[in-house]
């Protein structure tokens, strides 16, 4: 590197940029972390912020009512174009939710100590993305109602699911992925309910936090057994996070469509979530540290290192793109070559391309020191990841669906408006959880930064 | 000591995870058993000094594991080729391969569960009272205080006694904790 800067991994910059801002003691990290839940008064940032996101909401609950009214008629989904916005949205919200785990589960059993400060939230947007995500295939079916057909339940028609079809591994894959990571996510909340439930002034807030936190009072005995049920979910939530997108992905790979069906689909799927989830964990964590001052507690050391996981996931990614044209070209297969063509010349060209420049050309500025601690350029970078993400997933679903074997077949896709409502929609319901989520719960976990506090000043003596 | 039937223990308080340590350490070697310590995160060591054993939360969760898989891979053996055998192209009913994505979920979920509820149950909770709630100051052991209680049902507890050898041990604080 040519910055003039040493290593970033040297003994220099670890102590140029700890992993906890100097001088604090266990009181204060519950009292600064508490605070911006029990006494800070609301800011009116939040409340535009808020306003802003909760108005998007509601477009999507207007487009999904309009929806359930009209039929999926409305979206621009048609035949041979079956899939659309639903299952581009649904895989790229569900991506997004595995760099919670990754960073909550294999960082945590890596013990990773920069995890502490950033898990809380970054778990927290997993469960609002699956929330997301679990909609679209939802609504996709057309009869929402209609949907517990998918669950195995003993009904008076005699009727079982097809369990060997992937889109049934999906409903357990995905329905079992939400429910471990509320399990996982409430399990490291019990103690900081505690905290709240101790501090908090008003009677009404004492007896919901007293009644979430079911009578934690930090009893070494409970902790004992405690720390193993946190380790161990950690241990399966490990295999489980790996397990989801590549079930996803069999959606695609065990059918025979062109450009689909391919065996590198899973580890590209599973590397591509954690990408695009690392940079929606960036793109809240910039504005959460300014926001609330929390920039002694989510430091340079934490925005440096998640940048260096996006880059290393973006370069698994770019691989993965490579070997995906590497197959179709040496296979000879002629359906295959026709669809590289048709990504690279297609009507769809310039969503591939623009898909390249924002995975594969932007992140390389991350190799630099100076570009990863620059806040305003890591912000921006973690917007652009996220449209190229989801560009990936648009031009996999689309372009395979609208180039198959006949050219009898063939069609185009373009989105209606209600396509985009329901999206932006999905993004308006992420962004007011999210904006609920730090007002009322504490969005770093305090137990574990106390625990922090405790081996930095191990450390020092 | 006829107030003893009212009283829960007796509890110190202790500003640092060290002092906590060696304080437990103290106490059980001055011969209590019925002792419990209370920390605003975990504490290394402090498992060791109480003397506590391996918990059974791992072997739940193993069961958990193991019923979720079993009971996952038996089912769909049961729906696929018992009660709604459907001939595909006649593929083997019993297609096992197709059948393991499923089967790994239900296995993560049913350890996962078991894990957190069998967690829960071992610690007794929910609870919402516990008579350490009643010393005021206890409030600290959820932020920046940390708390040993010697209960009464030891028998070697002694009011004054026990609570001369918490001062002994640098305790702030020490309260009699109520039992109602």
């Amino acid at each position: 590197m040519s910055t003039g800067q040493p290593p970033p991994d040297s003994p220099e910059i670890r102590r140029l940029t700890p992993v906890l801002g100097p001088g604090y003691t266990y009181g204060s990290v519950t009292d600064k972390i508490s605070a911006i839940v029990l006494t800070r008064p609301t800011s009116f940032g939040w409340f535009v912020g808020f306003a802003i996101s909760f108005s998007l909401l509601a477009l999507m609950t207007v487009a999904i009512g309009w929806l359930i009214i009209k039929g999926t008629g409305i979206w621009g989904i048609n035949i041979p174009i079956g899939w659309g916005f639903a299952i581009v949205n649904f895989v790229w919200w569900i991506g997004i939710g595995h760099a919670g785990t990754l960073i909550s589960a294999i960082l945590f059993l890596l013990n990773q100590k920069w995890r502490t400060s950033i898990n809380r939230f970054a778990e927290a947007m997993t469960l609002f993305a699956v929330a997301c995500a679990g909609i679209f295939p939802l609504i996709h079916t057309g009869r929402p109602w209609m949907a517990f057909y998918m669950f195995p339940y003993p009904s008076t028609m005699g009727i079982w699911p097809q369990f060997r079809s992937p889109l049934i591994w999906d409903v357990f894959a995905v329905s079992t992925y939400g429910t471990v990571s509320l399990l996982f996510w409430f399990v490291g909340l019990i103690p900081d309910l505690a905290t709240l439930r101790d501090r908090a002034i008003q009677k009404p807030a004492r007896i919901i936090y007293g009644m979430l936190s079911m009578g934690w009072r930090g009893s070494a005995r409970h902790w004992h057994r405690y720390q193993s049920a946190y380790l161990l979910l950690a241990g399966l939530a490990t295999p489980l996070v790996l397990s989801v997108h590549t079930v996803v992905s069999f959606d695609f790979a065990t059918s025979i469509v062109p450009g689909w069906h391919t065996t590198i689909f899973p580890p590209y799927f599973v590397a591509g979530a954690i990408y695009s989830g690392f940079a929606m964990v960036l793109t809240i964590a910039i504005p959460l540290r300014k926001a609330y001052a929390l920039e002694d507690f989510i430091t340079m050391r934490h925005l440096d290192n998640m940048a260096k996981v996006m880059l290393a996931t973006g370069l698994i990614v770019a691989y993965g793109y490579f070997f995906e044209f590497f197959f179709s070209l040496y296979s000879g297969n002629k359906f295959d070559v026709f669809l590289v063509q048709q990504r690279l010349h297609g009507p769809y060209a310039p969503f591939y391309f623009a898909l390249i420049l924002c995975n594969i050309l932007t992140p390389q500025l991350l190799w630099f020191y100076k570009m990863r601690h620059n806040v305003v350029v890591l912000f921006i970078m973690s917007i652009v990841v996220n449209i190229g993400m989801w560009l990936e997933r648009f031009v996999i679903v689309v372009i395979s669906l609208t180039r198959d074997f006949v050219p009898s077949a063939w069609g185009r896709y373009s989105p209606t408006f209600w396509d985009w409502a329901t999206f932006i929609g999905t993004i308006g319901m992420f962004v007011t959880l999210i904006f609920l989520f730090v007002r009322v719960l504490p969005a770093i976990s305090i137990a574990e930064m106390r625990e922090l506090v405790a081996e930095t000043s191990e450390e020092e003596r | 000591m006829e107030r003893r039937s009212h009283i829960y223990g007796v509890m110190g308080e202790f500003a640092t995870p060290e002092q906590l340590t060696h304080a437990v350490e103290k106490v059980r070697e001055a011969g209590y058993r019925r002792l419990d310590a209370y920390a605003p995160f975990p504490v290394e060591g402090l498992s060791q000094a109480l003397g506590l054993k391996r918990n059974l939360v791992p072997l739940i969760t193993l069961f958990g594991g193991l019923a979720g898989g079993v009971g996952g891979f038996g089912f769909q053996y049961w729906v696929a080729a018992i009660t709604y055998p459907m001939n595909v192209g006649g593929r083997p009913l019993n297609s096992w391969p197709a059948f393991i994505p499923v089967t790994f979920e239900l296995t993560i979920l049913g350890a996962s569960l078991a894990a957190v509820f069998g967690m829960l149950a071992l610690n007794k909770l929910p609870q919402p009272h516990h008579p350490v709630f009643n010393v005021h100051r206890f409030s600290h052991a959820s932020a920046d205080r940390f708390f040993l209680c010697i209960e009464a049902r030891d028998p070697k507890f002694h009011l004054a006694d026990t609570a001369r050898l918490l001062q002994s041990l640098h305790a702030h604080h020490v309260s009699e904790v109520s039992d109602d």
